[in-house]
């Protein structure tokens, strides 16, 4: 008899704890994946979805004025506070930032993930993730008040302007209403620059994944029946990488949407949702109101994904 | 005439690698046109620079008379059967057909209709609303096909359309594409390791090895006379005989190939070479017998109908073939 081969052909059961487990969910596969997916499922289930459920039904509750309690009984009337002018102020006010702060980090992020799917490889392709990963790991405070001090009136954005004798151009542009302001850092401007250095991550990744699995045989194939690269992009590359454009845009849509932190240290001093959020149930103590405004970017994000299928945007799926 | 795809002298290189180097080749119109050869022997560069993927780095290209260098694939009327397929995945079966048509802007009916023709064609007809992943590999096959065939190319290529296809659908594909090709009138080339597929399909074949072709002839011409060893080796199997080796059977001191079938074990008829030896093996392929012959010191594979009778292993036999079939070759 060899070395190398056992006594016999069937070598008996493992002793111990260990190999009676072992053998156990090999033969009971069902039980394995319940084991493994008990607890995400559970805290999916009681602690998220629950917390989630909770939080609307707060929101249809509404306070007392008087007494400042929450009166608990159903009613719409926070929601009808929720489109009073103000309020419906902060939301349009938080979805257009959002969405320009989507499509403009689309912009962006495209062309970085097409050259890193495309053409990075080895090191370039490790320098890459690290450039895109590297300010995820800095604090976001941090992060954020390195900007103000970019973007404000005695910052170093200003002075290399003055120094490039184009001091007029910014003045030019904070001088439009709206967008524009004292400086940079008390503008909407300034709130967008931000938004989007913040959440570029974010855009690119999912961009990149997704045009990394775009085998290069499509864009030739495409090519060798004569298109141009400019319809190539549009009919093979932009519809094979849309699901990654629109995972991205969800998370920088989604965040911005409730992000209270950026509006507050940058920008002008009107409310975002997620700072009327804070303040609602903070300060102000209104719970209701708080969770109404937080079904807000729910709903607005289960019609953009509702939108967004029924364009085709995951059909490449 | 013009040649349909003329090299001069055309090399690409990638850094030290010569992938291909110095070719010289006309394909005429009309043309079944096979370039044969192992991988990395420089055949898919040879397409790839007709199709415009690759751009050659020393020689020039001609398409139909016309310069293809420095011409990017969108503007070459040469279309290619990649492959694996690289069918689109987000279109139909429809849309992947009648994409050709519509980056030119062909008007939506009139594309529709023709993508429809071809479907029919490649006898997929009614499989238009389908997704590729919803069909198996012959049939996006098929949909590669129609795909490039509805532009109406110049010049069809084929990079090893069959590969991924088990046996049975390869031969029907062999001979549906070569019927195809016959009735079309384009001029088909055809990439491929397969030199049973080379040898059945094509009007005339070039053996590539290592970035250069070492061949160029009908298939007969290559099977029959093979110019080089590497050649006689990798088209069909062959028995290649040193030079001293043929000396002794009279022929000059130069390497010769004697292919098996060539070989009788009949005993020897008037004007024929003879050898003797001993059988060392012999094994059954179906429709012939394949016995190893071991003459003093050299081995050599014969092949035998099935029906004919069998020598024992051990046993003496004796090897005839016809002078004409000892095929002397050039050095290497």
């Amino acid at each position: 008899m060899s070395a190398i081969t056992g006594e016999q052909a069937i070598s008996t059961q493992r002793s111990g704890l260990a190999g009676r487990i072992s053998d156990f969910f090999w033969k009971h596969p069902h039980v394995f994946l319940a084991v493994m997916l008990a607890p995400p499922l559970l805290w999916l289930g009681i602690i998220y979805l629950g917390s989630l459920l909770a939080l609307l039904l707060q929101s249809f509750f509404s306070i007392d004025d008087y007494s400042g309690l929450v009166n608990y009984e159903f009613t719409l009337a926070t929601y009808g506070q929720l489109l009073n002018e103000t309020n419906l102020d902060i939301i349009i006010r938080t979805v257009c930032m959002a969405a320009i702060v989507t499509l403009f980090s689309a912009l962006i992020a495209f062309p970085i993930a097409y050259y890193a799917a495309r053409y990075a490889r080895g090191k370039w392709k490790a320098l890459f993730y690290l450039g895109v990963m590297l300010p995820l790991w800095s604090s976001y405070l941090v992060k954020i008040y390195a900007w103000k001090l970019i973007l404000a009136k005695e910052g170093i954005l200003t002075w290399l302007l003055t120094k490039l004798n184009l001091l007029w151009l910014l003045d030019a542009w904070l001088s439009l209403p709206v967008i524009g302001g004292n400086s940079l850092s008390v503008s909407y401007t300034g709130t967008f620059i931000v938004f989007v250095y913040v959440w570029m991550p974010f855009m690119i990744l999912p961009i990149q994944a997704s045009l990394e699995r775009v085998p290069v045989n499509l864009i030739e194939a495409s090519s060798d029946l004569g298109s141009t690269p400019q319809q190539t992009f549009r009919h093979v590359l932009f519809p094979l990488a849309l699901p990654g454009i629109v995972a991205g845009s969800i998370f920088t849509f989604s965040l911005t949407l409730g992000d209270y932190i950026i509006p507050q240290i940058i920008g002008s001093s009107r409310l975002f949702i997620g700072q009327a959020v804070y303040a609602q149930q903070g300060t102000a103590g209104n719970i209701p109101l708080a969770a109404a405004f937080t079904v807000v970017p729910i709903v607005i994000m289960g019609l953009y994904l509702w939108a967004a299928r029924r364009m085709g945007a995951f059909d490449a799926l | 005439m013009t040649a349909a795809v003329l090299f001069e002298n055309v090399s690409r290189h990638f850094g030290a690698v010569r992938a291909v180097d110095a070719v010289d080749l006309a394909v005429a119109e009309g043309e079944f046109f096979a370039m044969l050869g192992p991988s990395g022997s420089g055949k898919t560069t040879c397409l790839r620079l007709m199709a415009g993927f690759e751009q050659p780095t020393g020689g020039h290209i001609e398409i139909f008379g016309e310069t293809a260098e420095g011409v990017p694939p969108y503007r070459r009327n040469v279309n290619t059967v990649f492959q694996d397929y690289a069918l689109f995945p987000h279109l139909s079966i429809l849309d992947n057909v009648a994409y050709g048509l519509m980056v030119k802007g062909v008007a939506r009916e009139e594309r529709r209709k023709a993508a429809e023709d071809a479907l029919a064609m490649v006898k997929l007809p009614g499989y238009g609303t389908r997704r590729p992943g919803q069909l198996s590999g012959g049939q996006r096959q098929r949909v590669a096909l129609a795909r490039a065939l509805v532009n109406k190319p110049k010049v069809l290529l084929l990079d090893e359309p069959l590969g991924a296809l088990d046996l049975k659908l390869r031969e029907q594909m062999q001979e549906e594409l070569k019927t195809l090709q016959k009735s079309l009138g384009i001029t088909f080339v055809f990439v491929t390791h397969d030199q049973g597929e080379a040898l059945s399909m094509a009007d005339r074949i070039a053996v590539f090895n290592e970035g250069r072709i070492q061949q160029l002839g009908t298939p007969e011409d290559v099977y029959k006379r093979p110019k080089t060893r590497f050649v006689a080796d990798f088209v069909g199997s062959s028995n290649i005989l040193q030079p001293e080796f043929v000396t002794q059977l009279g022929a000059g001191r130069q390497l010769a190939s004697l292919r098996p079938e060539a070989i009788e074990l009949t005993g020897k008829k008037d004007g024929q070479l003879s050898l003797s030896g001993i059988v060392l093996s012999r094994s059954f392929l179906g429709a012939s017998n394949r016995i190893t012959v071991d003459v003093s010191g050299t081995k050599l594979h014969v092949t035998s109908p099935a029906a004919s009778p069998v020598p024992e292993e051990g046993s003496k036999v004796t090897l005839s073939f016809a002078p004409a079939d000892l095929h002397l070759m050039e050095a290497v």
